[in-house]
């Protein structure tokens, strides 16, 4: 009986062989392929073993911060001032993607970045898992927190809306809020099927709370569209005490469709430009963008920011969150000349011009700037875990120049005017120049209009801030609003800067 | 060989006394206990390494249920010095050090089941470790008191039909008891008494199944061997003789159908074929019982596909062997986080007690060696089944050097009956066959696989302890 039984055994020792074979191909050639497989629970284990860096303001106040669990995911991050910066702080929840932020600067605040090799290499030897690095934001917590309160509860009773404040010097970002907001702090739940709830009525409420809509979304700017074409006329020669055609309507050559003024604006057959602007006359910019052209309207539009398909917000040179791009729409017709019906619509921010809340800013800061457009940027530092190494310190950049610093002057000289007698009263700041422009656009079929707000405050000439406040479906005296909520944001970021 | 075994007091055995002892028998016990030590420190500083991963530190009693284990093993030890002096010194601590890890992954697993402050409060007999600490306990007693009281391995076969019919009943109860009783994880493989102790019937199965098989078998080889008629160059054996080969197989596939658990099918039904093999030297009934196998198993599937009903889920195992990705969190979701649990480990592991082997479901069980392969890694897993080699093959160099026909079968089947469960786990958790519910050796959370695996050693031990013993001291016993 031994030669079966030897043969047996060496039937084992294949078998055995066999599973040796299969361990390898398992363990060993498909091993990254399943470390890293998306089903691979342990991926996000390993994430939540180290504590991620704190996201904050300057001035300390901590936005987002990871804090010690007694459960298997090691720390629960949280957002302590809830709504208020849920759309620049974003969410790191375990089991939905991640955004704001949260998503842009996820390698650093997770100690995953090239930066932090050092403190890698360190823990090799000492065993330990230092935290992640933190971003320092450009924020200005008075005007985040005066534009969060002001804009959800503004006086004409918009449920949507969006508020964007920059510096006009540098780019960055002061404010942003997008309205309806959300609380991050629900999505980030240990316990997935609760946060995955959560999440599927936040994205199934009709209000959009997710949405970024400072970014994210465009919509007709309406009178807004007037500052561009102010540009656009400056540089074609026309000074701001230029008389140009106003009127009570104004009729496009090849359309019947007569657009009038808005309800109690006075604007006569002749208007000095300044006045034109100051008063928001309809006829006059209509009149004036026709005689424009299409070229010149779409080549200013283009310097003031339009068209940018690659602008995002988050660390300058590196990944940000990207925004919309603003368009201002057809305005040839099939055969290559100017469509002068949809440009004449056109001029006053009507047709299909749609812009995002933070291009409103951005044209604002341009003016503020002398002409010189910054980019914008939300990171202003990343700071070691030790709380002391910078590893990146926002360096301001240009990022086009939008018109010559003479045209910015006059338009800045235009805008102030209709802060201090026009439509952007509201505005106003008590021993700073404040400049801006209202914008009313339609909305859609059956709903109330939108109300806009662009601006800047300058002091001794110098930029202070630029601001863009948009209300959507707003109604009437929802511009008024808009200028209001504005001079509010603009007194927050002056009382950062001074100290008052 | 027809001749019934000869009876114990015919044969002149000497009484081992130590002292007595030859130099041989001596240096084997010596080898043994030193093997035994090593191993119970392997296990020391498995556990040494699960703390201080887990508690970030190392405990003054982390040693305690290495302690424990090697107190029992120490135990059996004596036993064998005093009862089977002879026996292979290999056996014995290749198959404590597997139980020994065993234990120590079973209680890493409760640590990480605990909140962080309690786990330094778990005691030595707490959890599944602890429980399987005292499994052990029982089963090294089951295997003490065997070689205790059965001082030659051809007694047993005086039991064989006893047990041969014993067997068939063990097999088929968790079949015919109703599902809540028996049924555990779509497997119908236990008898539950209550909620808290449950036994795997199909566990001692084997072991009395193979006692009958090697009893008639040794009885029947002539007459299976010889009458034969030749058929395509090959020899068959005549129809009559078929006849309790066919009711093997008829039994596996109810186990199959009914039990819904291909591994033990295949489990009992190779060993049967095996046997039959090595006692009649002919390839024929090896090729007889692969062909009435897999004809069966794939008509099974083919039924499964088109019929459903009692074949649906060996139909479902299959589809999941071949694409478990396709349903990542239903039906694939075991496979899928075995394969992604051996895959995190890779070559080196992520340490014990460094890893997340609770992404593994039923970890502790029928995944108990992925989970380990998270931690220990390829290497480690390669050393795991140098081990389990190791035991079967010194449990065929018994069957190899033992001197009646009874031992030889009987020695031989157990040592490949252990080898291709190891290969049915093994082999099903890293998808290289369709995975079949099946307990890990010596190594997962359950006391009737550990009490059963361990009377399976003690019946080697006492089979290699007669192979080796000198024949002056009564060692021909042919």
């Amino acid at each position: 009986m031994n030669a079966p039984l030897r043969k047996v055994g060496v039937v084992i020792m294949v078998l055995f062989g066999l599973l040796f074979a299969n361990l390898n191909w398992v363990q060993a050639y498909k091993a990254d392929e399943y470390r890293s497989s998306p089903y691979n629970g342990r991926v996000k284990l390993a994430e939540y073993k180290r504590q991620r860096g704190v996201i904050m303001m300057a001035g300390g106040t901590q936005l987002a911060i990871s804090t010690a669990t007694d459960d298997d995911l090691k720390y629960l991050r949280s957002y302590p001032l809830k709504e208020q910066y849920a759309h620049i702080i974003g969410y790191k929840p375990v089991n939905i993607g991640s955004t704001g932020v949260e998503y842009t600067e996820n390698d650093f605040l997770a100690g995953e970045s090239d930066k932090l090799f050092g403190d890698r290499f360190r823990d090799l030897f000492t065993g330990e898992q230092t935290a992640g690095g933190n971003v320092l934001l450009t924020i200005s917590p008075t005007a985040q927190e005066r534009a969060f309160n002001e804009l959800t509860k503004n006086k004409v009773g918009a449920k949507r809306g969006a508020v964007v404040a920059l510096d006009p010097a540098t780019g960055a970002v002061k404010a942003l809020v997008s309205m309806p907001s959300f609380d991050p702090n629900v999505l980030v739940n240990h316990d997935t099927e609760a946060a995955q709830a959560a999440y599927k009525a936040l994205l199934e409420d009709p209000e959009k709370p997710l949405l970024n809509r400072a970014i994210s979304e465009i919509n007709e700017p309406g009178s807004v569209m007037k500052v561009l074409m102010s540009a656009a006329a400056l540089e074609e020669g026309r000074q701001p005490a230029t008389e140009v055609t106003g009127g009570a309507t104004y009729q496009a050559p090849g359309t019947t469709h007569k657009i009038p003024n808005s309800t109690g604006v006075v604007c006569p057959e002749s208007i000095t430009l300044i006045r034109a602007l100051t008063v928001s006359c309809n006829t006059a910019f209509a009149r004036l963008g026709v005689e424009l052209g299409s070229k010149k309207i779409v080549d200013v539009a283009t310097r003031f920011g339009f068209y940018d398909q690659n602008l995002s917000v988050g660390r300058l040179g590196d990944r940000g969150v990207p925004v919309a791009q603003s368009v201002l729409g057809q305005l040839v017709t099939g055969s290559g000349g100017d469509d002068q019906p949809t440009i004449a619509l056109s001029s006053i921010g009507q047709a299909s011009v749609s812009m995002t809340p933070l291009e409103g800013a951005m044209i604002a800061a341009a003016v503020a700037n002398g002409g010189q457009q910054m980019q914008p940027h939300l990171v202003q530092q990343l700071v070691g875990p030790d709380l002391t190494t910078n590893f990146y310190v926002a360096d301001p950049k240009p990022l086009r120049r939008s018109c010559s610093p003479s045209v910015a002057t006059q338009l800045q000289q235009m805008m102030t005017s209709v802060v201090e007698d026009g439509t952007g009263t509201r505005a106003k700041i008590e021993g700073y120049q404040v400049g801006g422009k209202t914008g009313t656009a339609e909305g859609g079929e059956g709903e109330e209009t939108h109300g806009w707000f662009v601006g800047f405050a300058l002091k001794d000439g110098q930029p202070v801030a630029a601001v863009a406040v948009f209300l959507e479906n707003a109604g009437k005296g929802g511009s008024s609003e808009a200028a209001r909520i504005a001079g509010q944001v603009m007194r927050g970021v002056i009382a950062d800067k001074t100290g008052k | 060989m027809t001749t019934p075994p000869t009876p114990i007091a015919a044969t002149p055995i000497i009484k081992p006394s130590t002292r007595a002892l030859p130099e041989a028998a001596r240096a084997a016990r010596r080898t043994e206990l030193w093997l035994l030590l090593l191993g119970m420190l392997l296990v020391a500083a498995y556990l040494a390494a699960v703390e201080a991963n887990m508690l970030e530190t190392v405990s003054s009693d982390f040693w305690a249920p290495a302690g424990v284990l090697a107190a029992v093993f120490l135990a059996l030890h004596v036993v064998i010095r005093l009862r089977a002096p002879f026996a292979d010194p290999v056996l014995m601590p290749a198959v404590a050090l597997l139980n020994g890890l065993g234990v120590a992954f079973l209680r890493r697993l409760d640590l990480g089941r605990a909140e962080v402050p309690d786990r330094a409060d778990l005691t030595v007999f707490a959890g599944d470790g602890g429980r399987q600490l005292l499994w052990t306990l029982i089963a090294v007693f089951g295997a003490a008191v065997v070689l205790w009281f059965v001082r030659d391995h051809r007694e047993i076969s005086k039991y064989a039909w006893t047990l041969g019919l014993a067997g068939i009943v063990l097999v088929l109860l968790p079949a015919l008891l109703p599902g809540s009783i028996s049924e555990v994880n779509g497997a119908k493989l236990w008898i539950k008494f209550g909620s808290l102790f449950a036994i795997q019937p199909g566990e001692f199965a084997k072991l009395s199944l193979l006692v009958f098989f090697a009893y008639y078998l040794v009885r029947k080889r002539e007459v299976l061997a010889l009458a034969s008629r030749r058929f395509l160059g090959i020899d068959f054996p005549r129809g009559r003789d078929l006849g309790p080969v066919l009711v093997v197989w008829a039994l596996s596939l109810l186990v199959l159908v009914f039990e819904k658990d291909l591994g033990t099918s295949l489990l009992y039904f190779g060993m049967f074929v095996v046997t039959l093999y090595v006692a009649t030297e002919r390839v024929s009934w090896l090729i007889i019982g692969l062909l009435l196998f897999f004809g069966g198993a794939a008509l099974a599937y083919v039924l499964a596909e088109t019929a459903g009903g009692p074949f649906a889920s060996f139909g479902n195992r299959v589809d999941v062997w071949l694409n478990p990705f396709d349903e990542p969190y239903k039906s694939g979701y075991q496979l899928t986080q075995s394969l992604l649990g051996l895959g995190t480990g890779g070559m080196f592991g992520t340490g014990p007690g460094a890893g997340n082997p609770l992404q593994v479901p039923e970890v502790r069980n029928d995944f108990i060696f992925a989970g380990m392969g998270e931690e220990v890694g390829l290497f480690g897993l390669t050393a795991l089944l140098v081990l389990y080699l190791l035991v079967v093959e010194r449990g065929f160099r018994a069957a190899l050097t033992v001197r009646d026909s009874f031992g030889k079968l009987l020695a031989g089947g157990l040592a490949f009956t252990l080898g291709l469960q190891v290969f049915v786990i093994i082999g099903g958790v890293s998808k290289l066959i369709p995975l079949t519910g099946q307990t890990t050796p010596f190594l997962s959370a359950g006391g009737s696989s550990l009490v059963a695996n361990w009377l399976l050693v003690a019946v080697l031990l006492r089979i290699s302890d007669a192979a080796r013993t000198p024949a002056s001291m009564g060692g021909v016993r042919k």
